[in-house]
């Protein structure tokens, strides 16, 4: 709820979208990411980073963080109305995530003071780019199983081992990271700890892997007695596994605290439908075709589904069966639900829907090809649909775990 | 045209009466009462939809001039998702469309005549279909002039409620335009009401054959505003009938989830297998999202015409929480094993009422039909 005026509001949106014509960047001439896990050059990182500068210094961004730690100490309601606008105005993502969406939060919620004022504002300035190093090579899904070690030495910890899949590993300045401590004994959660590392120090080593789609986006991260400043461990020694799991709520979704911003390119049904508009198939326009119609409007339906669970999240009374339900399962249902509308809109094209990215007759630059191949990082990355499923079932639902 | 109003406004009386109608139908309707109910003629107590009479729920869309309370339309669909997660079924819904068709439609007088008799508990009903489904704009129920009065001709199927209203609003053909029939029991032969055997054993409709009917000028209703009010009502007829749907949905979710964590196989519950639990899950996140539907679209419709946004959220509200019982009420048969293919297992209650309310004011492919008209062109 808001003091806000719905005059206020209204001129507010005005002011937005009026900055956003005015601001939006022209086209590079490169292509763009989709997500901010497809930042695989200089030259994009340095763009996407201008981009997000410039909306922190007009107060379009960390809208809601305190004043003091270069946040604009607003009601969320003003960053909500800028993030639609950003949608609807279709401009490039803010790309530093880690830092907005999930760090961010974090350190708003649990960290010291001397971390608020260290982090927070570099985060939305886009000065410091942030990473997370929760997976390992032979530890994905069972987080809690993580090797990499942390090692007190004095006023410092010394970390070796491996962490894998680091989305931005070689531009980021820090990475939240999950090391173990302690033993793994008797349980495997306990002995994890939750570090504000620093990344351009002796002994870190990021080498870029290449992705299905040819791009680049995510490391392989190496430790060799890297050493990091024992002040950076967040929270108690130990309590690793629980600033992880609040991370990782940010990360799903499933908790607020974000900066705001648009975090991925807009990729809607009503986009689609437009592209398929001239598309013929079978000799026909395709949107003459009951099947195909049957089809989009089942997205259509299913993408209005999302919206409305984010409002009835609203309204206790009308969640009072499985309370955690729409929070638990929103990121389940939002990966999933593009998965199957990209790869639907890529079987649709017919003949063309073969044409890829850097093909000039591709529908739309072969964007839905590019999306759907993306959109995997959705339904893997921050916990595969499969573990996102459990958590459902054995948190919203009771179920015994497995 | 893509609509991208989303809102869903739930006020605190609205809180209130969800929270006092789960209660109310938690203690009416418990299984055992459901499942004894199903063994009697009219499948409904007579008390019960006393009670719900003396709670005002009869008059909750009506006007107060003639009764009610005028709490709109909207709020109505928390007292239907309680009544279908408890399998309560009276003649509410039946009551509720004819006292809307007559509010839509009918002059001062028929809504003088009608409203408070329907307000305070007497029984109506719509005959709507005539041998086809909900696809077919052909009527072929007609009525003629005949002297002073008219008669009509004409079998009504999948009339609800027949055996026990004594009011039916006829939807019938008048010089080739809509018009509606108010015919009274009394005028109707014993044997013009032949029962249906249904899929779904907790209800109760019949054939009704009108033919050589006959009624007063005063009791047809025609003129430009019935073509709209019958858009309108099936509508809403499709929307109650999906926001018990969800409710039932969510009853049939609490069953299996409950099988689910008692039953053990090969020295485990079988709930902790992802092959039952992850379709279990599915259940849930397409309830959810029926749930919002449904009240997103009890947001949008109102009392006057129907908007465009409230037509594209009844329909799609209807498409989702159907679909999404009929897939609780397989699951939960699947889930149960052996047991779950009994007569005795309540998951057979879900299953046969989600094939029920999936033919109801159109299934939903028939809805994605018209949403596709609505959306994409
Ligand atoms: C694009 C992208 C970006 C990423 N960015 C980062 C990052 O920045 N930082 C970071 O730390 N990590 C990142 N990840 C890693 C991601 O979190 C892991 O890939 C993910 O948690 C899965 O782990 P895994 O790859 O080891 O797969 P595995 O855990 O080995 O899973 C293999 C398969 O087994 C299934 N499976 C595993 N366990 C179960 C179970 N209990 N029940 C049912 N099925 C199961 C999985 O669903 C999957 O299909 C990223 C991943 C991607 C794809």
């Amino acid at each position: 709820m808001t003091t806000a005026s719905q005059q206020e509001l209204d001129d507010f949106r005005a002011q937005v979208s009026a900055w956003m014509k005015d601001n939006k960047p022209a086209d590079p001439g490169f292509l763009l990411p989709q997500t901010f896990m497809e930042v695989g050059s200089e030259r994009v990182l340095e763009f996407l980073r201008e981009w997000q500068h410039k909306i922190w210094s007009a107060g379009y961004l960390g809208m809601a963080w305190p004043k003091e730690y270069g946040g604009g100490g607003m009601e969320p309601i003003f960053q909500n109305i800028v993030d639609k606008e950003m949608k609807r105005h279709a401009v490039p993502i803010c790309f530093n995530v880690i830092g907005l969406s999930w760090t961010g939060p974090l350190i708003n919620d649990i960290g010291t003071e001397e971390a608020k004022k260290k982090y927070l504002k570099g985060i939305l300035s886009a000065e410091d780019v942030w990473c997370q190093g929760f997976s390992e090579p032979d530890h994905g899904s069972d987080l809690g199983s993580v090797q990499c070690r942390a090692e007190r030495d004095g006023d410092d910890y010394v970390i070796n081992g491996t962490k894998i899949w680091t989305t931005m590993g070689n531009y980021a300045k820090y990475m939240i990271l999950l090391a173990r401590t302690g033993p793994a004994e008797p349980r495997k959660y306990d002995g994890l700890s939750f570090f504000l590392a620093p990344m351009h120090i002796d002994g870190v080593d990021p080498r870029p892997i290449q992705k299905m789609t040819g791009e680049y986006g995510f490391c392989e991260t190496f430790f060799t007695d890297a050493r990091i400043p024992a002040s950076t461990l967040m929270g108690k020694e130990g309590n690793g596994w629980k600033v992880a799991m609040q991370t990782l709520q940010y990360e799903r979704g499933a908790e607020a605290g974000a900066a705001g911003g648009l975090m991925a390119v807009r990729t809607v049904v009503s986009d689609l439908i437009e592209e398929l508009r001239h598309v013929k198939r079978d000799g026909e326009p395709v949107l003459h075709d009951p099947v195909v119609r049957d089809r989009l409007v089942q997205f259509l339906m299913e993408e209005k589904s999302l919206s409305l669970g984010e409002r009835r999240q609203a309204h206790a009374a009308l969640n009072s069966d499985y309370p955690w339900s729409l929070a638990l399962s929103g990121k389940l249902r939002a990966s999933e639900f593009a998965r199957e509308m990209r790869k639907f809109a890529v079987s649709v094209q017919g003949a063309h829907g073969s044409l890829y990215v850097g093909d000039e007759d591709a529908l739309a630059g072969g964007f839905w090809q590019r999306a759907y191949f993306n959109n995997f990082s959705t339904t893997i990355g921050g916990g595969t649909s499969q573990v996102q499923a459990n958590i459902v079932g054995e948190r919203v639902l009771g179920l015994p775990k497995d | 045209m893509i609509n991208r109003n989303n809102s869903i406004r739930f006020t605190d009386e609205q809180a209130m009466i969800l929270e006092s109608a789960r209660e109310f139908c938690r203690d009416k309707s418990p299984v055992p009462v459901v499942r004894a109910l199903l063994k009697t003629e009219t499948a409904y107590s007579e008390e019960v939809w006393q009670q719900m009479v003396d709670l005002g729920w009869s008059g909750i869309t009506v006007p107060e001039k003639f009764g009610g309370s005028a709490m709109g339309f909207g709020s109505i669909v928390p007292l239907a998702e309680s009544m279908g997660r408890a399998l309560l079924v009276t003649p509410f819904f039946s009551t509720t469309l004819a006292a809307q068709a007559i509010l839509r439609a009918g002059s001062a007088q028929q809504q003088e005549a009608w409203l408070p008799k329907l307000v305070s508990g007497t029984v109506a009903t719509l005959a709507w279909l005539d041998g086809e489904d909900w696809g077919a704009d052909n009527l072929e129920c007609k009525v003629t002039t005949d002297g002073d009065q008219y008669r009509l001709d004409g079998v009504k199927w999948h009339v609800a409620d027949a055996g026990v209203a004594s009011l039916f609003v006829v939807i019938t053909e008048a010089d080739g335009a809509p018009a509606l029939a108010l015919v009274t029991r009394d005028s109707l032969a014993e044997s013009a009401i032949t029962p249906h055997t249904l899929i779904d054993e907790t209800r109760r409709a019949a054939k009704v054959d009108f033919t050589g009917v006959t009624i007063e000028a005063s009791d047809l209703i025609r003129g430009e505003q019935v073509d709209s009010a019958l858009h309108e009502i099936r509508l809403l007829g499709a929307l109650l009938v999906a926001a018990e749907a969800t409710g039932s949905a969510a009853a049939c979710l609490d069953i299996t989830v409950e099988y689910l964590k008692t039953r053990k196989q090969f020295g485990k519950l079988i709930g902790s297998y992802q092959g039952l639990k992850h379709p279990t899950v599915d259940i849930l996140i397409a309830m959810d999202s029926a749930r919002s539907h449904i009240y997103h679209a009890a947001s949008v419709v109102d009392d006057g015409p129907m908007s465009n946004d409230a037509e594209i959220a009844c329909r799609m509200a209807k498409a989702l929480a159907t679909d999404a019982l009929t897939y609780a009420g397989d699951r939960a048969i699947q889930f149960h094993g052996g047991l779950g293919f009994t007569y005795e297992c309540d998951a057979q209650l879900y299953m046969r009422r989600a094939q029920w309310a999936q033919q109801q004011f159109g299934d939903s492919y028939h809805h994605r039909k018209r949403l596709a008209s609505l959306l994409l062109d």
